[in-house]
């Protein structure tokens, strides 16, 4: 299930503008790899080429390689479809499918791609996919009902429900609770550290104390100056990097000494 | 030691702020709860009575008694409540009165038609046709049969031609060939209807030879006015489908083509529906290019590969156009038709009102 991902010497573009430049990193299988650092860095820019949302937007390309288990994502025979059914993503905003049942959301990536399932194995795909994304216990008496119906938190949760139930290798978030109370957060945040055993999670957050409190692994983006493209300036683990990181970029940045 | 706002009389003094911004008052008086409804209806009561009792033209009574009302209500509102309230209510008098003479027109139509329509609304009017008909009786079944068949087919052909150019310019489209088709698009948008008739004809000229009249040629010449409107009104909805959907559909790995005929449609639907049903509504009342495509018959006649058909627009043309002697029935058939097509109208935006209730997203849990 979980696979490891490697990317090499990567530079993003939107059209002529290179975007971030020169990653390098190694993102283990069956952890929380976060990814921090200040707004317009490329954090989210390079969290969607993990799983080519990014070339969604007119122009935007990338030059370098991201492996999955040793496969380029980026290979000229690789569908950017296929690549996403095997990396999933979760967003910032909490974006159900407003036509569509609390039922019906979660199993969207199946019925979606018209693959054909019986109904038992259809509900029992529902129930395990809502019971790992904490909100079954909510929703069991209201799967008909809309979606959109839900609070934000639970709504997150269900799009984490909908992520997961196609069972990717990779989960892929982009700043998961940014929109939420400290009480879904926190049934977020738990949710991640019981995704980890089975999955490889990458999350992007403007919290630090949650990227502390949820990751394994930390990785520091920022701008060299403004003007310049963004890059990782440092990736170590989770409690190195916020108590003795190597950089004094880094240091400043997550004792709040930043700007 | 008191801080007293600097008066104007004497020049500011340096170190002195130089201007004092006015601020208003937090109260003010108010006029009594009914002022103005009753203002209102005195002065209406006025012109009521200059138009009655002293013959005056209509339209100078009214204007006479909405001038003095908003002069009286803004005066004695600017008096008691202040400026601000005054404005508010001068606008609130010119809004109204703007609503009030867009309104008469539309009531006075609806008005003429039903009184004069209502004469010949019978169900002899629905079952017969003009054949052999002279003088009384007859009807505009063939014509109502007509302009259904005419009008169907114009949606059949605009309505798939237009929802996929629209779904092109906002899914697909980039670049110079969706700036073109935008722009066309645009352009068909003014195209005077009798051009879009003319079309038509030139069209099918080509093929059948002068003079040829079918219902078909009425479809085409309907579907040119109706896709330019069914291309806007689906772009603006497929518009609004927030851009987050379809990129949680691609991350589900859906393909793009699936994620635009299963997400972003089902979500645009209601909108779609109406658009569609509202541009079906534009198009069924035309007459002018009816006219030089399918031109008109007295009997039944729903092949609209074969020949004229009769529509309910040049029905009541015909019959008002045309008419025999006494004149009588022909006018009474011509306004029956025109109230026909009302209530066909009619029933389709209500259509479309349900059609958006029934397929808008439900948000309540």
């Amino acid at each position: 299930m979980a696979k490891r991902i490697e990317v090499k010497d990567l530079d993003i573009y939107y059209d002529k503008f290179l975007a971030v430049q020169g990653v390098s990193m190694t993102i283990e299988p069956r952890s929380v790899t976060a990814l921090i650092g200040p707004s317009g860095c490329g954090k989210s820019t390079f969290l969607r080429t993990l799983n080519r949302m990014h070339e969604l937007v007119p122009k935007a390309r990338v030059e370098g390689k991201v492996l999955m288990d040793g496969n380029d994502l980026y290979g000229a025979q690789v569908d950017p479809v296929a690549v996403r059914r095997h990396i999933g993503m979760v967003f910032q905003r909490p974006n159900p499918f407003p036509t569509m049942s609390i039922y019906d959301n979660v199993v969207a990536g199946v019925r979606l791609n018209n693959k054909r399932m019986k109904r038992a194995e259809m509900d029992a795909l529902v129930e395990r996919s809502l019971r790992s994304a904490n909100l079954w216990d909510e929703v069991k008496d209201r799967l008909k009902r809309p979606g959109s119906g839900l609070s934000g938190g639970q709504q997150q949760r269900l799009c984490i429900a909908r992520a997961v139930a196609v069972q990717p290798d990779v989960l892929l978030m982009d700043e998961p609770c940014s929109a939420l109370d400290p009480i879904s957060t926190q049934a977020i945040e738990d949710l991640m550290l019981e995704l980890k055993e089975e999955y490889t999670i990458v999350i992007v957050t403007h919290n630090m104390q949650q990227a502390a409190r949820v990751s394994d692994v930390t990785g520091f983006f920022n701008l060299k100056s403004i003007g310049e493209p963004g890059g990782l300036v440092e990736m170590d683990e989770t409690t190195r990097i916020f108590s003795t990181p190597s950089n004094k970029a880094t240091e400043d940045y997550v004792s709040g000494r930043f700007g | 030691m008191s801080t007293s706002p600097p008066s104007l009389d004497k020049a500011p003094e340096p170190g002195e702020p130089p201007v004092v911004l006015e601020r208003p008052a937090l109260t003010h008086g108010s006029l009594p709860r009914r002022a103005a409804p009753l203002a209102l209806l005195l002065w209406t009561a006025l012109g009521l009575a200059l138009y009655l009792g002293a013959d005056l033209n209509p339209v100078v009574a009214g204007l006479i008694a909405a001038v003095g009302y908003t002069v009286v209500i803004c005066g004695w509102s600017r008096s008691v409540e202040g400026p601000r309230k005054a404005h508010d209510r001068l606008v609130t008098a010119i809004v109204t009165g703007a609503f009030l003479v867009a309104l008469l027109p539309l009531v006075s139509v609806l008005g003429a038609v039903l009184s004069r329509g209502l004469e010949r609304f019978d169900a002899d009017f629905f079952n017969n046709s003009m054949r052999g008909v002279v003088g009384e009786g007859g009807g505009a079944h063939h014509a109502l049969m007509g302009t259904l068949i005419v009008t169907g087919l114009a949606a059949l052909i605009s309505v798939p031609i237009g929802l996929l150019t629209a779904i092109y310019l906002v899914e697909y489209g980039r670049g110079a060939l969706a700036r073109y088709i935008t722009f066309f698009v645009d352009v068909m948008t003014g195209i005077p209807s009798i051009v879009a008739g003319l079309f038509a004809y030139a069209l099918f000229e080509l093929f059948f030879g002068a003079g040829v009249r079918m219902g078909i040629m009425g479809s085409v010449a309907l579907s040119v006015l109706m896709i330019p409107v069914v291309v806007r009104s689906t772009e603006e909805m497929l518009k609004l489908v927030p851009n987050e959907l379809r990129e949680a559909s691609m991350a589900l790995a859906v393909p793009k083509w699936r994620t635009v005929l299963k997400v972003v449609l089902p979500t645009a639907l209601a909108g779609i529906a109406t658009g569609v049903t509202l541009a079906i509504a534009r198009v069924i009342g035309e007459t002018a290019p009816l006219l030089v495509t399918v031109g008109i018959t007295s009997s039944d006649n729903f092949n609209p590969f074969d020949d004229r058909m009769a529509t309910l627009s040049v029905f009541s043309y015909n019959q008002y156009a045309t008419p025999g002697i006494p004149p009588e029935p022909f006018l009474d058939r011509a306004w029956a038709a025109a109230f026909t097509l009302i209530l066909v109208v009619m029933a389709l935006n209500l259509l479309a009102r349900l059609i958006s209730r029934l397929f808008a997203p439900k948000t309540r849990a």
